[in-house]
């Protein structure tokens, strides 16, 4: 098929970024999103155009480093896949494309179609973890039976891929589901429990300073979310919170 | 087309000297034939070729010289790879293809002293690492401040080591090329993680965990470090459950076990089908909070260009900032290597598309020796390959064995329709199904180790089996399992279990509880549902078991360099078992390194900070840059991937699922030509100094290229077929590998000897004290 590609050029955080338009030949249904721009990148490359930059590494879905925004939607027009998951049979022979980066204060453009997500590194940082030391003397795995329901709802938080697609469809660019998946998690463990108070206070002050907007209930992250995390894990965050504020 | 060599060939030996005249004959398919006058130097090989045509038949002599016998076997088997009328083989082409086998000596230079020393502790198998770790040196608190060492990849091992060297106090440099370490690509393991645990009290044990690794490697690891890595596994599963690894439960709240290739028992631990991401987001938690306490300084979107050695011993890298393109120094006490392996050399794998070989080949080219390249894995339940636009390849988890059965259609006729889309595989009665592990291997079935269940798949497929399009895929089917846990759902729940809509229901249930994603994942790629119609499935390369040579402490031949997780090579032989992979990365960097780095580092207490004004910092530097400088300023053609991709296609067809003699020499001359075209060739758009992805791709490429040419030295020196490393010369009448005890018993490290065209060939011998050989049977 034939497409008419509108993509987000930007050589650096600094300059100013634009939409350039590209017509493009010879896709098949069978290609994926990340393929198709690989056909682009090897096209330009021989006319002497300098290629599109855009992150991706394991595409298969979990490593949670590709991140477009294509037609207005984060990881395009497919639910509960990224980028490197959408396949071009999902789209038809002289359709246009708009392929921006994910947008948000907080992820800054390198490049193109590359942001700097470090933001939310930094927010594990300040508490994503439990404070227990690599001794090999821990008790033995089996002596914390935990709840099978538990266990698989601290799993289902636990599948958050950081990419940041709730951060890109939120209208506030909030981060609130991206923090509330860790707070969640380790909310459901009995091993949680020790720091769970620190751990809620000092990561939302974290989400703060890094510039993230807040929640008001729209929904959209969820929807949008590739590993299809639940907003029930903000309202459990929230719960956290004021738990550990009285 | 064919070729004969007649008895006339003695006749024309010359007067006095080892040279023969001979004629032999092409024979075209169009019944031509052309006559080639060929001059044979028996000793030194030496060729020249005069020819001529000629018009009517000939007869067929049987030859007789035994001298001449393997000229005449090379000969044949040049012409019998020319199929097609469109390419004849010209005297020309046959010349050259001669020259390309004259050039590459069939003997490795040997070093004779053995001078690895790999330093294996005294004393009975089960009680080496408790000694060990009892006598080893330390480094006490205090002076583990004033160190520093430096940790390159952030995947399981590198993450893990990073955060145990960090807690026990030394300062760490973490580096990974990703945007963050929590993207490395152990993330995307799916199946789960071995450890001796016995908790399904099925009979397993150190000993046993032990055992099936040393077996599942085809007796081609050393001994003393497999039994280390079962000693620790427990305290793994441990380790992960106290970070909030939230691993599979059974409804008692204890862990869930299920069962893998090659081993009888079930001991792998798990995460849905998402166990990498799982414990790699606990290793980088474990990181976070040390870097949190400043003791991790993290380098992300950061490459290692090369490693700085100051009198022998490792003291830093030169990294690259890969968003601004600057050049860094940074200096440390020790140097580890946890950059994974090398399975892009074939382009097409289930690796990232950035994995790369590039830090465990840089330090090999400043002396550390590299071992088994050739062993690679070709895991046996991909998604089979689409078109030539395939960047990637989406491995679909061994766990699925567990339920899934594979098979083919008995009847070619039938295969051949499945194939023309003209018959559904659902519609092929069970008589008409080939479950061909099943009928091979009645002990372990479908889960046989993943060398020998890729093997019997390309042989189904050679022979005219493959059941899509390309004819290079089998299928893998749950609907057996779906019936057979919905009948047990419905007897559980109460419900008629002979109602066959709600059995598929209530089982299909069950099955997307057990592998949700993975079902999800196929569906997206492929576009068919995965509960309905049977999967296809075909072997791709996964994993490399071959990487950098370490000692028992985990040191490379350089000393202060040391190498964990894929990136070495100890642990898994000549194959490696599935759900060990997460294993080993995970030993190595929590358990292992955090205690031999100290017997290094003790040394180093009173060295103080190492500055990087020196003048080993100032060339590898100024190495570095030469090279980018001349990569980006090449007025070439091409782009990296033209390059990349060709190397897959050289690397896949002649040193892939089965390798051979002729293939190999091939391989090594094509790679040879390929790397030179390369560095000529290539064309890199944009600067050096900005985000520049093509760059950093070539670099690591052109690694690739040299790589690629030990791999084909490495399988064309190792004449026996042993676990991944299938040599088709070396086979019984079924098929199954012949491993060669008596010559090949040896771990191959090479060294760089300045040229990648003629590397040093070290042997260190492989003893097993406590174990038995045997030859390997699933049978």
């Amino acid at each position: 098929m034939k497409l008419d590609l509108k993509i987000w050029r930007q050589s650096n955080s600094e300059s100013e970024g634009s939409l350039h338009n590209y017509e493009i030949d010879e896709i098949t249904p069978d290609m994926s999103f990340l393929e198709m721009m690989d056909v682009l990148n090897e096209k330009l490359i021989v006319e002497g155009v300098d290629p599109v930059a855009f992150d991706h590494d394991c595409r298969e879905g979990i490593c949670g480093s590709c991140s477009l925004f294509i037609n207005g939607r984060a990881h395009g027009p497919d639910t509960g896949i990224t980028t490197c998951q959408l396949h071009m049979r999902k789209f038809k022979d002289g359709d246009s494309i708009t392929i921006e980066p994910f947008r948000a204060s907080s992820f800054p453009i390198i490049k193109d179609l590359v942001v700097d997500r470090s933001s939310f590194d930094r927010i594990q940082h300040s508490g994503g973890y439990i404070s227990i030391n690599t001794s090999g003397n821990t008790q033995d795995a089996n002596t914390i039976p935990i709840r099978k329901s538990d266990a698989d709802n601290a799993f289902d938080a636990a599948t958050c891929i950081g990419c940041g697609a709730c951060v890109a469809t939120c209208k506030n660019a909030s981060a609130m589901l991206f923090v509330s998946a860790k707070v969640s998690q380790l909310s459901y463990l009995p091993q949680g429990q020790v720091e769970a108070k620190d751990r809620v206070l000092n990561m939302v002050k974290q989400m703060d300073e890094e510039g993230f907007g807040n929640c008001t209930n729209t929904g959209a992250c969820e929807v949008e979310c590739p590993k299809g995390i639940s907003i029930e894990n903000i309202a459990r965050m929230n719960k956290e919170f004021l738990k550990a504020k009285l | 087309m064919g070729l004969y060599l007649t008895e006339k060939h003695v006749k024309y030996k010359k007067k006095g000297s080892e040279e023969y005249v001979s004629p032999f004959f092409i024979y075209h398919n169009d019944n031509k034939r052309t006559k080639v006058f060929c001059s044979l130097k028996i000793n030194n090989k030496h060729w020249d070729f005069t020819n001529k045509k000629v018009k009517s038949g000939d007869k067929e002599y049987k030859f007789k010289n035994k001298k001449i016998h393997s000229v005449k076997t090379e000969l044949e088997d040049i012409i019998s790879s020319y199929k097609t009328n469109d390419e004849l083989l010209t005297p020309e082409k046959l010349k050259g293809e001669l020259e390309s086998l004259k050039t590459k000596d069939d003997s490795p230079l040997v070093k004779s002293k053995n001078i690895l020393n790999s330093k294996i502790p005294k004393g009975s198998l089960a009680l080496k690492w408790g000694n060990h770790k009892s006598n080893i040196n330390l480094v006490s608190p205090s002076n583990k401040r004033n160190i520093d060492v430096i940790v390159v990849g952030t995947g399981l091992a590198g993450a893990s080591a990073s955060a145990t060297l960090a807690e026990l106090g030394y300062n760490v440099k973490a580096f990974c090329f990703q945007d963050s370490p929590r993207r490395a690509h152990s993330i995307a393991a799916q199946g789960g993680i071995n450890a001796s645990k016995n908790y399904q009290g099925d009979g397993d044990s150190n000993y046993r965990l032990f055992y099936d690794t040393i077996k599942g490697g085809d007796y081609r690891s050393r001994e003393a470090n497999v039994h280390r890595l079962a000693e620790v596994s427990g305290n793994i599963i441990d380790q992960c459950v106290a970070q909030g690894v939230p691993f599979a439960r059974d409804y008692g709240g204890l862990l869930d076990n299920r069962s893998f290739g090659g081993v009888q028992v079930s001991r792998t631990f798990y995460a849905k089908g998402q166990t990498g991401q799982q414990l790699l987001l606990g290793a980088y938690s474990a990181m976070n909070r040390q870097i949190a306490r400043g003791k991790i300084e993290m380098f992300s979107r950061h490459e290692m260009m090369d490693i700085v050695k100051v009198n022998g011993k490792a003291r830093g890298i030169i990294a690259r900032d890969l968003v601004t393109g600057k050049l860094e120094r940074h200096s440390a006490h020790a140097v580890v290597i946890a950059s994974g392996g090398y399975g892009n050399v074939f382009f097409l794998s289930t690796n990232a598309m950035g994995s790369n070989v590039s830090a465990a080949w840089k330090i090999h080219k400043e002396g550390a020796y590299f071992a088994n390249p050739c062993f690679t894995q070709i895991h046996p339940t991909c998604i089979p390959v689409s078109g030539d636009y395939q960047s990637k390849l989406t491995l679909m988890s061994e766990s699925l064995r567990n339920d899934g059965r594979i098979w083919v259609p008995k009847e070619k006729s039938d295969a051949e329709l499945v194939r023309n889309g003209k018959l559904s595989p659902v519609s092929i009665p069970e008589d008409k199904r080939d479950y061909y592990l099943e009928r091979k291997y009645p002990a372990f079935g479908n889960l046989v180790p993943r060398d020998i269940a890729s093997r019997a798949a390309k042989e189904r497929c050679d022979n005219g089996y493959g059941v899509n399009q390309t004819g290079e895929a089998v299928f893998l089917d749950f609907s057996h399992a779906i019936i057979r846990y919905g009948e047990e759902k419905a007897k559980i729940s109460g419900q008629n279990s002979s109602d066959s809509e709600l059995v598929y229901k209530l089982g299909r249930d069950v099955v997307k509880q057990k592998y949700g994603n993975l079902f999800q994942m196929y569906e997206k790629i492929v576009d068919e549902d995965p509960y309905k119609v049977p999967m296809k499935i075909y072997p791709a390369v996964h994993y490399t078991m071959g990487g950098v040579w370490v000692d028992y402490n985990l040191m490379t031949s350089i000393p202060g360099c040391f190498a964990i997780g894929e990136a070495n090579f100890s642990d898994h032989g000549a194959n490696r078992l599935g759900a060990s992979a997460l294993m080993q990365g995970l030993a190595d960097g929590y358990f292992v390194l955090p205690y031999t780095i100290g017997d290094y580092l003790s040394d180093e207490i009173s060295t103080g900070k190492i500055s990087t004004d020196s003048v080993e910092f100032e060339k590898s530097e100024k190495k570095i840059e030469d090279q980018i400088d001349k990569l980006i300023n090449n007025d070439g053609v091409n782009s990296v991937d033209y390059y990349h991709k060709k190397l897959g296609k050289i690397m896949w067809e002649k040193c892939g699922m089965s390798r051979n003699e002729v293939d190999l020499k091939k391989a090594i001359k094509e790679i040879q030509n390929l790397r030179k075209d390369f560095h000529k060739n290539v064309k890199i758009p944009g600067t050096k100094s900005e985000f520049n992805e093509q760059l950093a791709k070539a670099t690591r490429v052109s690694d690739f290229l040299e790589l690629g040419e030990l791999f084909a030295i490495d399988a064309l020196q190792r004449r026996e077929s042993c676990g991944g490393h299938f040599r088709e010369e070396f086979q019984t009448s079924d098929g199954e590998a012949i491993r060669d005890d008596e010559n090949f018993k040896f771990v191959s490290a090479w060294e760089f000897n300045n040229d990648p065209t003629k590397p040093i060939l070290h042997k260190e011998d492989l003893k097993y004290e406590e174990i038995e050989i045997k030859t390997r049977s699933y049978k």
